[in-house]
Formats: structure tokens, sequence, C-alpha cells
């Protein structure tokens, strides 16, 4: 019985990820840091980047920035600047640049890259402290940076 | 104009409230038993120009965890230090030997000053050697026993005995002569931007100290005070322990406790110290 349920939802979504498209992170071209292009077709949804950024195993961004809007969750870090303004005055495409890799923005930032696969030194498998599998995936998904920039955008004066 | 400028202007044009900032070091001296004077800043050696002055990690931890290092009866470190003053009385292997078979029943008369120069070059064996090398040689070929695994706990407990009588004492490893190869591996190895993260040892504790990241409120990174007695973990932790943690934390292939590669950053990180007290063990969170 829950296997006839589960069976068309798992085809539905197979389904959608197939007709997304994703810009490998490879292929990603920057223009001035920036990213005109959408990473992948789905919509960014504000409220997965508000998880997004203050999961420890995702984007920990909260980690090193302070932002009032996620005050919720605790211990924010000041190694970067906050960034509670930051969608008044950068672009989406500014700000996919620099979530994608922050150093075709900021030349040899802190900060790190989290759309980005290769050209690491001795990279590992997420926090094991082992060597990474040979298809090292990005830190996060297109669809991921998406939401991330769509939470970015709402952070605006008043 | 470049980037950073644009965006120092448009957050002064918005009117961002000032930020408080975490502000680096506190003041607080550390006084150890009322008795011994540890110096927690200092300049910076004449091969560390980035820095001007060094802290101790003591300076960054909270009022409640420096505390616990004020008087040894509050140290949680030093019931190791007790533990490994069994060990050191103790005879084992096959030549009938302990420690104190060749250095004597006070290792307050053999072994002070002999944390503040390590890691140190050693002529027979023609290599850099970290403290718990030289501790695993002696039992090795002066006691014929079964070397301590590096970072277990009898290591770190015996490593704790031999820098309690250093305590106070200047840090001053030699970076010249026959060591500076390692050194400049372990200096490389600093500077190197590791993992996923693509963050070095400079980034964090050069660059950011001071600052706070996530919770965590950066120090300078310095191993003066190894072994320290990590509440988090309730009990002593090795040096080597700690720069796996940090690498780890960058979301890179770590390298093993003992390796070349890590006695090269010991001796590196070590120098970064060279007049800060030694001051092991002692507590952080
Ligand atoms: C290890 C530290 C670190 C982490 C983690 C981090 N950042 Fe940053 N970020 C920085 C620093 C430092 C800068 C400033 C740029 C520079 O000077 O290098 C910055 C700049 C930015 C900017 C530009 C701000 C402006 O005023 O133009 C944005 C946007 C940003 N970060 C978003 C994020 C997001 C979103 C995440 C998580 C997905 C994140 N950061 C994670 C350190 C970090
Ligand atoms: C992502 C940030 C980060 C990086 C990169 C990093 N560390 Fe750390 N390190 C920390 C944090 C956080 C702590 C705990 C707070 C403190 O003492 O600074 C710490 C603590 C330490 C300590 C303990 C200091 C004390 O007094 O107890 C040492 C030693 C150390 N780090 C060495 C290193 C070395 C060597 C490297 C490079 C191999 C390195 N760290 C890279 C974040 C980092």
């Amino acid at each position: 019985m829950r296997i006839t349920v589960l069976i068309p939802s798992a085809v539905a979504l197979c389904a959608t990820v197939a007709a997304a498209e994703t810009v490998l992170p490879g292929d990603v071209t920057f223009a001035d840091g920036a990213i005109e292009q959408p990473l992948t077709d789905g919509a960014g949804d504000p409220d997965r980047g508000k998880e997004i950024m203050t999961s420890r195993g995702k984007g920990n961004c909260i980690a090193c920035h302070q932002v009032e809007a996620l005050s919720e969750a605790p211990f924010h870090g000041e190694v970067g600047p906050p960034l509670d303004y930051v969608g008044e005055y950068r672009s989406a495409a500014e700000l996919r640049g620099i979530v994608a890799n922050a150093k075709m923005t900021f030349e040899g930032s802190v900060m790190p890259a989290f759309y980005k696969t290769s050209g690491f030194i001795r990279p590992g498998d997420a926090y094991t402290g082992d060597a990474a599998p040979a298809d090292l995936p990005p830190i996060l998904t297109a669809q991921e940076i998406e939401d991330v920039i769509a939470f970015l955008q709402t952070l605006k004066d008043g | 104009m470049n980037i950073r400028t644009v965006t120092a202007v448009s957050i002064a044009l918005i009117g961002l409230a000032p930020i408080a900032w975490a502000g680096g070091p506190d003041d607080d001296e550390l006084v150890i038993n009322g008795d011994i004077e540890i110096v927690t800043e200092t300049d910076a050696p004449a091969h560390l120009e980035e820095l001007d002055t060094i802290y101790s990690g003591w300076r960054f931890r909270t009022d409640e965890t420096q505390a616990l290092q004020l008087d040894d009866f509050d140290n949680p470190g030093m019931i190791f230090v007790d533990q490994a003053m069994d060990s050191w009385g103790t005879v084992e292997g096959t030549e009938g030997k302990s420690c104190a078979a060749c250095h004597g029943d006070d290792p307050a008369e053999s072994m002070t000053g002999v944390r503040a120069v390590y890691p140190k070059w050693n002529e027979d064996a023609g290599e850099v050697r970290t403290l718990a090398m030289q501790i695993n040689d002696c039992r090795q070929n002066q006691m014929g026993a079964e070397p301590y695994g590096y970072t277990s706990a009898d290591m770190t407990a015996m490593e704790a005995l031999i820098s309690v009588q250093s305590r106070g004492m200047p840090v001053n490893v030699a970076i010249d002569g026959p060591a500076a190869d390692t050194w400049e591996q372990g200096k490389e190895m600093y500077y190197t931007r590791y993992g996923q993260l693509e963050l070095s040892c400079a980034n964090c504790h050069e660059q950011n100290y001071g600052n706070y990241i996530r919770a965590d409120h950066l120090s300078q990174g310095q191993i003066n005070a190894f072994p320290t007695y990590r509440l988090k973990q309730a009990k002593l932790i090795q040096q080597h322990n700690r720069f796996q943690g940090c690498i780890r934390d960058t979301r890179a292939e770590t390298f093993k406790p003992g390796s070349p590669e890590f006695v090269a950053l010991e001796l590196y990180v070590a120098s970064r110290g060279n007049g800060l007290s030694v001051e092991g063990p002692s507590v952080r969170n």
C-alpha cells in the first residue's frame, strides 16, 4: 500500500530534477565577480535559504556574519561583515557570484566558495578528516544557492 | 574604486549601526598559585613579521575558564601530572628501567627548561624531534618498552608533567641551523589554504584572532600552553590533536598525529610563540 503511494511521487521528483536546467559548478561564468544566470530554473525559496544559512553542515554563514533577521539562531560570528542590508546594495547576480565563489569578487577572501568542486588542496569528505570522494560535491547545491540568494534579497531597510 | 570601497560606502550611506566587536584579548594577568608569573603577551619574535604582539590563548577565554588556571587545585589538568609522576617511577620494558632510573627521582631537577626548547634538532638522529618523539625514543631505546600512542592519555600526561617543570619560562625553540628546512616546511603549511573551505591557519589565527567565529573567540592558535585540558572533551589534548581538529574543520583531509608534516608544523607554530611562557597543562573550553 505504502509502496504504491511512494512510487509515483518518487517518479514525479525525478522528473522535476531532470527538467530543471542546472548550471554545473565547472560551467559557471562570472562577469566582474557576478553570475547573471540563475544556477537552476527552480525559483529560490527564502525560507529554505534561512535554514541553509544557519545550519552548520550547510552554509553556516552566521559562523562569520551577523544577520539581525536570523537572530533566533544563536552565535553569529564577526569574521565577515554584517549582512543586514545586503539586499539593498547588492544585485541578485552579485550575490550569486559572492556565494558561489567570493574570491571572484574579493580577491583572496577568507569566505569559502560554496559552488566549486575542484582546485582544492587536500579536500576532505565534509568534516570527517578523510579524503574527499573523487566526485566531490559543492558545499551547496544549485538550488540551495538560489534559496540563499532569495533570502539575502529580503535583507533590506524597512 | 574597488569593490571593498563600494561596500564600505554603501554601508555608510544606509547608516548601519556600529557593531559591538569582541575586541581581541582581554587585559587579565596570569599568575599561577599566586607565584608563577606567566607572560601571556609580548613582542612577536623577529621572524614573525605579520604580527607585532603575541598572546597566549588564555587571554581569549572567559573569566570562568581563565580562573581554572589560577590555582593548581582548580586545574583539572594537574590530575594527569600526578598520574604521570607515578609512571615516571614505574619500571617498564626489557631493560628494567623507569624514567627515574636515568633522569632521577625528581623531574624538577632534570626536566626544567626542557619543554621550552622543543621541538628541537637531534644531532644523532638527524631529525627535528617533538617532546612526544623524545619520550617514545626513551621508552623504546632506553627502556625497551612499548611506545606510547602519539596522542594517548599516557603521552599527554607525561608531556604535562614535563611542561610543569618549565612553567613561566619563555618558549625558545631554535629555527635556524639544521632545523631551518623543517621550520620552512611548517611555515609553508601555516599559510596553505587547505580543504574545501580553503582556509589556512593564518586566515583564522593571524588575520582574525580576537574575532568570533560562530561561538568561538579566535585566539592566535599558540601552543605555549599545551597540553591543554579541554572542558568540552574532559581530557588533556595534545597539540597534534588540535592541529588535526582545525584542519578537519576546513573540510580537508587531515594529517596524522606524529606525521612529519605535523612535526614541521609544530616547530613553526611553537616558534611563533617564542617569548610567551610555557603554560601547560592549561585549561580551555
Ligand atoms: C569563513 C568566513 C565566512 C563564511 C563562512 C561566509 N562568509 Fe560571507 N564574507 C566573509 C568575508 C570575510 C567577507 C568580506 C569580503 C572580503 O573582504 O573578503 C564576506 C562577504 C560576504 C558578502 C558581501 C557583503 C557585502 O557587503 O558586499 C555576502 C553577500 C556574503 N559574504 C554572504 C555569505 C553567505 C550567504 C554565506 C554562507 C552561504 C557566507 N557569506 C559565508 C566571510 C565568510
Ligand atoms: C576555520 C578556522 C580555523 C582554522 C583554519 C584553524 N583554526 Fe585553530 N582554532 C580555531 C578555533 C575556533 C579554535 C578555538 C579558539 C581558539 O583558541 O582560538 C582554535 C584553536 C587552536 C589552538 C589552541 C590554542 C589554545 O590556546 O588553546 C591551536 C594551537 C590552533 N588552533 C592551531 C591551528 C593551526 C596550526 C591551524 C592550521 C593548521 C589552525 N589552527 C587552523 C579555528 C581555526
